[in-house]
């Protein structure tokens, strides 16, 4: 039961989560409040699947690598919280237009552009993508926690991790890439509808999603860990004090309190 | 509101049932996944109430973090349940009279349930009531003003539970070689290679 279980839950995440993803001004099927902490819960669902599968086959590759899965994804959640968080902090809203509204003028990739790049990092060892796809480490264990699936269940798997790359590489266009926006708002480029700007930058980050597997040797287990929890998570909290401080400084915080 | 009254009964239904699934399931790993379709029934809970933030932080903190944590632990337990569930008639009696007891309990402090009469001045409140100001917005307008030092203590103690945690379980093992990222890169040539001229027939 949970073993059919486990890939239906890793792709009907994936696929769910597009309910909040604003598409373009006002194209969105569910416009909520609080749209950015939907996004995060899903994505921290993702771990189920995976985690399901490892224990319900019954061997021991498959629950070895659902248990590194399961510690990296957990790792990686915190710090792909805290840039959320920061990104929170310059707009004053978790609702997802907003976001892309409060980028118009300048994307937060600039600004922020330390947390893109720890974003980026992070939604890559999310989605078990190269170079920290241990879960699947195909050389030491055989294909990790999807080896004893086939057929229907084991495409459910690999659709649904190509679905989160896409998610993901969504929710980086609309944290920091400006979602909708044209890069700048003149002529000729605001010529092309929106949705179509937002799908060019989905497809640019699936390109070095792409470009960053075909290049990057596999992490160590222990390298992934450090990584996650000595470097990340204390530049992030870092940056996240850093941008709290200059915005209170400045009075750039968006929300005025009452 | 019909489909509103549908959609609890719906979600209350399948949270008490999943809760009494969480003790009657044989495999206690099905039993956390009980717990988790609870957690989200709770989670719909919210939302129909309007605590949209709630429910949200309830999947984010309970499900993404602490039931994965459970589900760790449980798949790892090796434990005899046939044996564990032996005794299971003998201590029915004791078991029901402390359900009973609490059963009771939960009634008596139903019965005697109250509004306090700050919870009907915000309830009163245009502000908070309007619709105009978001959950999370409503929340933290509240917390990190009038209940700032509450707040700041329940952190403390979060804080002191994490660093306790560390150290009940750190050690330091004698003798374990660790990579020393800095001090690879920081290598240089004149420390590692040497060049000597060997002449023939003779050795280093």
């Amino acid at each position: 039961m949970v073993f059919i279980l486990a890939p239906m839950i890793t792709f009907i995440l994936a696929l769910i989560a597009w309910a909040v993803i604003p598409f373009g001004e006002g194209i969105v099927l569910a416009d909520i409040n609080v749209g950015i902490l939907y996004l995060f819960a899903i994505s921290s669902l993702g771990v189920y699947g995976i985690i399901m599968s490892g224990w319900a086959s019954n061997s021991k590759y498959a629950f070895l690598g659902a248990l590194r899965s399961a510690a990296q994804m957990v790792s990686y959640e915190v710090s792909i919280g805290f840039v959320i968080i920061t990104v929170l902090l310059c707009v004053g809203s978790l609702n997802l237009s907003a976001i892309v509204r409060a980028q118009e003028g300048l994307w937060f990739c600039i600004p922020l552009f330390p947390m893109f790049i720890i974003f980026f990092i992070s939604a890559l060892a999310e989605t078990n993508r190269s170079p920290f796809d241990l879960p699947e480490a195909e050389a030491e264990l055989v294909s990790g926690y999807n080896v004893e699936y086939s057929a229907m269940t084991f495409g459910l798997f690999m659709l649904g991790e190509y679905a989160n790359m896409i998610l993901m590489s969504g929710l980086t266009s609309i944290l920091f890439l400006g979602g909708w926006l044209p890069p700048l708002s003149i002529a000729p480029f605001t010529w092309i509808p929106g949705p179509i700007w937002f799908f060019a930058k989905i497809a640019l980050c699936l390109f070095v999603f792409l470009w960053v597997r075909a290049t990057m040797p596999r992490y160590r287990y222990d390298q992934l860990m450090r990584l996650g929890w000595k470097v990340f998570l204390p530049a992030s909290l870092f940056w996240l004090v850093l941008t709290a401080g200059v915005l209170v400084t400045f009075g750039w915080t968006p929300v005025v309190a009452q | 509101m019909i489909i509103y009254a549908i959609a609890f009964y719906l979600f209350a239904a399948v949270a008490v049932a999943s809760g009494t699934m969480v003790v009657a399931a044989r495999n206690p790993v099905h039993s956390v996944l009980f717990l988790i379709l609870a957690f989200f029934n709770a989670a719909a809970l919210f939302v129909l109430m309007g605590a949209e933030f709630l429910a949200m932080v309830l999947i984010i903190v309970y499900v993404g973090a602490v039931a994965v944590l459970f589900l760790f632990v449980v798949m790892m337990l090796d434990i005899n349940f046939a044996e564990l569930r032996q005794g299971f008639m003998r201590y029915l009696p004791v078991g029901a009279l402390i359900g009973l007891v609490l059963l009771a309990e939960l009634i008596l402090i139903g019965g005697t349930w109250v509004f306090s009469p700050d919870a009907e001045i915000a309830i009163s409140d245009k502000f908070y009531m309007s619709g105009e100001v978001t959950n999370a917005h409503a929340l933290g307008l509240v917390l990190y003003t009038k209940y700032a030092y509450l707040f700041q203590t329940a952190g403390l103690v979060l804080l002191v539970a994490m660093i306790g945690a560390i150290v009940l379980t750190f050690r330091s093992r004698p003798g374990v070689r660790r990579q020393k990222i800095s001090a690879q890169v920081g290598r240089r040539v004149e420390d590692s290679v040497e060049l000597r001229k060997v002449k023939s027939r003779e050795g280093v």
